[in-house]
């Protein structure tokens, strides 16, 4: 029952691109069921006649809205089935369904970020192309920047170790290098390696 | 009944792989050479038997046998015949068909050529290749056999993917299995190494070597990929960090980072452990990019379980895992290096800093790739992990790495000092400043494409005064400039080779800088006759045409006239494509394409009933072709680099380092 209730709107609005779950908990099995095909009429009654004025109002408004506003939102989320492929440039019928679903929101005055959170909510935390910077999906941003801090601290460490080594060393043996010769250094490298390689 | 014969042929190639190795372990422990012997011709006999289990493959599809499943799956009677080859790759079980192929002639190349004169090396390295093979072969047997029937058989195929029609295809697919497949070989040489305890340098030169093959074939590969991604796929880009195209880019990244420390060890004996390592890596990595592109599991951990597949390559990979890093672990005090690190401004360091960004980019790239998989294990919600991601996570290490490449070649082996550096940086990156000065001038104000074009030219430049100071060195000695310059890279194939590779990148840097950040889009219904405008173009639609093409598709194709700045340049043909059988449309752009940018269009939309209304989508990629011109040099530098000097391979390795000694100058 509840999820025949969450399944509404998509049911309702679009056309719903639900790929054939591995569980057979799509849509279309709630249909074959009778009792839940008599539920389902119902309430897609019901809801026609609850959304009936505003859905008249937003369609005409939707001409406003260019393709290119809409591609700004559809840029940043990825339908369930088209495997990554954004929203923006996929060719699907159900894409195409998507995007005028955004166009409608955005001619009702939503923000790109209330459409994104509508379709995440909707379908998953899967349909944003970059995933959430809360909750468990934090750990996506943190771990490779810990990652790399902390390699670059070890990798710091060894050389600074190194470095101590060093300036001990040049410390004992007090031969600082001479730097006006390193100039001609240079040269002598690659003319000492011309003969070496060659 | 030819596919019988496939099929038999598979099945002796398994036995007599099984066979090679064991005999090949028999002898070693023995030291019996007839065994030793035995197992390389077993293993010679591997690659015949899987081309002809090939061979019959296509011969099945240019015959239409559709009682195959595999067969029926990628082929259908109306593709034209070159599809029907090439469909050899076109499918899952076809693929790893052919990922066989190629690694059994890998093998069989590399054990003939290396048989004599690293005696001691080989065996081992054939036993673990084959058992790489074992594998892969078992792999098509038991679990995902392209000679698998289906009945009642079908009368005409599904033809294949309409993606792979594409030419691009054809060629892009074998060069990456063959930089996969190419991998093991010298993971095969590292093993044999560490299990012969023949830890002198002949390995590192065969791994070096072979690295460099595999290197070059996962390079072209990966650059073919995204010029086929550009050129039929419709969304105005080239990459996309998909879990696919990253599973490709992560041995790529290992295998480039260990073809850069490596050097540490050819010339100062040092990070033996650590390379050995890195040549793991790139191996478990390549095996793991397999696994990826052919489980699925990336879609959804539930396919995991669903094939056999999963698991088997899991288990394998532990297995070869475990079994190396037990070997490393075995012979770690005999890899130990005496030397140490001189100074923290040296060559060695600054390679050691190239792996360290190297393996950032990698592990990045990994825990994209892998995030969804955690996600839907954790929290049973899946997860997509797109490029912005992968834009702010590799964009700076790739910044830090181009600015490193420039500097890096400036630092000498042993110690730098800071004063040299700072002396031979100081005008490059002054002229670098003034570069990106004109660029301010001429309008760019982004702080990304600006700061991105300093690193850049900075590194060019220095790249070019590399060139220029050999070359200056050559003509002081008395040659002309154009001879010096051929004799210069002739005679160090390996330093110029490489910097040639690193003006490639610099090339590609300045196309992808400028396509990324200056990319325009725009999309727009037009009307007959009427015009959309994007940056200095515009374009005028004129007309629609629909007609049947080859077998199921349907093209839709739009014309459109270009202008640019009010004049003509060109007539654009962008269109769909629908393959009716499977349904599945495709956008075709067409482009106008230039050095300076890349007029892109796409056909979006049409409608039969209102024949004079169409969706289109354009774009303007500014420098795009330079990313492919940058991608050319990259080649011609790798080839350049492991172009084999027939006299100094021929000798073995103690021989030639007699000669190199002793003779010095004189050769010259």
């Amino acid at each position: 029952m509840l999820k025949v209730i969450r399944h509404l709107p998509s049911l309702f609005v679009i056309s719903p691109p639900r790929r054939q779950d591995r569980k057979g908990t799509s849509v279309c099995a709630f249909v074959v069921s009778r009792r839940l095909f008599w539920l389902v009429a119902l309430l897609l009654l019901a809801s026609v006649f609850a959304l009936a004025a505003p859905a008249a109002q937003a369609q005409t408004d939707t001409s406003a809205i260019t393709d290119d506003q809409v591609n700004e939102v559809a840029r940043d989320l990825y339908c369930p089935v088209c495997e990554s492929t954004p929203l923006d440039v996929c060719p699907t019928a159900a894409c195409r369904d998507w995007r005028e679903v955004i166009r409608t929101q955005l001619a009702e005055g939503r923000t790109k970020q209330e459409i994104m959170d509508y379709f995440a909510e909707q379908y998953g935390g899967r349909v944003l192309a970059e995933p959430p910077r809360s909750g468990f999906a934090l750990i996506v941003w943190i771990l490779p920047a810990a990652a790399v801090i902390g390699g670059g601290f070890l990798f710091a460490r060894y050389l600074n170790g190194l470095r101590r080594e060093e300036n001990e060393r040049t410390a004992e043996t007090a031969d600082a290098p001479l730097l006006p010769a390193e100039e001609n250094e240079y040269m002598a490298r690659v003319e000492r390696e011309l003969q070496e390689e060659s | 009944m030819i596919a019988d014969l496939g099929y038999a042929a598979l099945m002796i190639a398994f036995g007599v792989s099984v066979y090679a190795v064991l005999a090949a372990v028999y002898g070693m422990v023995r030291h019996d050479e007839r065994w030793v012997t035995s197992a390389r011709n077993a293993t010679v006999l591997i690659f015949p038997l899987v081309l002809l289990a090939c061979i019959t493959l296509v011969v099945s599809m240019l015959r239409g046998d559709f009682s195959l499943e595999y067969v029926w799956r990628v082929t259908s009677l109306e593709m034209p015949t070159y599809l029907k080859v090439t469909a050899l790759w076109g499918g899952q079980a076809g693929s790893l068909l052919f990922w066989n192929l190629l690694l059994a002639a890998f093998t069989c190349i590399a054990m003939l050529r290396h048989w004599r004169e690293e005696h001691e090396l080989v065996p081992y390295a054939l036993a673990i290749s084959t058992v790489t093979q074992i594998f892969f072969l078992g792999i098509s047997l038991f679990v995902e056999n392209p000679f698998a029937r289906i009945s009642p058989v079908p009368v005409d195929g599904n033809g294949l993917n309409p993606l792979l029609r594409h030419p691009g295809m054809i060629i892009h697919p074998p060069m990456l299995y063959l930089g996969f497949t190419g991998f093991t070989i010298p993971f095969s040489f590292a093993m044999a190494a560490l299990l012969s305890g023949k830890l002198d340098d002949t390995w590192i030169r065969l791994t070096r070597r072979w690295t460099l093959v595999a290197w070059l074939f996962l390079s072209l590969g990966l650059i073919l990929g995204g010029r086929w991604a550009y050129d039929v796929l419709g969304w105005g880009g080239y990459w996309a960090w998909d879990p696919v195209e990253n599973a490709s880019f992560m041995p790529w990244l290992a295998g480039t980072a260990f073809l850069h420390s490596i050097m540490i060890q050819e010339k100062r004996d040092m990070f033996k452990i650590w390379n050995m390592f890195l040549v793991l890596l790139t191996y478990i990595l390549v095996i793991y990019g397999t696994f990826i592109v052919r489980s699925g599991v990336i879609s959804s951990v539930h396919s995991f379980a669903q094939s056999a597949i999963g698991p088997l390559f899991f288990g394998f990979l532990l297995l070869m895992t475990i079994f190396s890093l037990v070997w490393i672990f075995i012979r770690w005090e005999r890899l130990r290096s005496k030397n140490r690190l001189d100074s923290v401004l040296s060559r060695e360091a600054a390679f050691l800093l190239n792996n360290f960004l190297f393996l950032g980019i990698l592990f990045a790239t990994f825990w994209g790739t892998n995030y969804p998989i955690i996600s839907e294990l954790f929290t049973g919600d899946k997860a997509t992990v797109g490029p912005p991601f992968y834009q702010k996570v590799n964009g700076p290490l790739f910044a830090l790495l181009l600015l490193l490449m420039g500097v890096a070649p400036l630092t000498m082996w042993y110690r730098t000092s800071l004063k040299r550096l700072e002396i031979m940086t100081r005008w490059p990156a002054l002229a670098a400043l003034a570069f990106i000065a004109i660029l301010f001038a001429l309008g760019i104000r982004s702080w990304v494409a600006l700061l991105g074009y300093w690193i850049v030219a900075f590194a060019g430049i220095i790249t070019v005064l590399e060139f220029w100071r050999g070359v200056r060195a050559r003509v002081k000695k008395g040659e002309a400039p154009w001879t010096a310059f051929g004799r210069l890279m002739a005679r160090n194939r390996r330093r110029y080779g490489g910097y040639w590779i690193h003006l490639g990148v610099v090339v590609m840097g300045f196309g992808i800088i400028g396509s990324t950040v200056y990319q325009q889009q725009t999309q727009l219904q037009l009307r007959q006759g009427e015009t959309l405008t994007l940056g200095d173009f515009s374009m005028t639609f004129q007309g629609v045409e629909r007609f049947p093409g080859p077998d199921d598709l349907i093209i839709t194709e739009a014309t459109v006239d270009v202008y640019k700045n009010g004049t003509f340049v060109k007539t654009l043909t962008p269109r769909t494509e629908l393959y009716t059988r499977t349904n599945q449309p495709m956008t075709i752009p067409d482009k106008r394409s230039t050095f300076t940018e890349d007029y892109y269009a796409l056909l979006i939309n049409w409608e039969p009933m209102s024949s004079d209304l169409a969706t289109f989508k354009v774009y303007v990629n500014p420098l795009i072709n330079w990313v492919w011109a940058g991608g050319f040099i990259f080649i011609l530098g790798t080839l350049i680099a492991g172009w084999t000097d027939p006299l100094l391979l021929r000798e073995p390795a103690p021989a030639r380092r007699r000669r190199l000694v002793a003779g010095g100058a004189a050769t010259d």
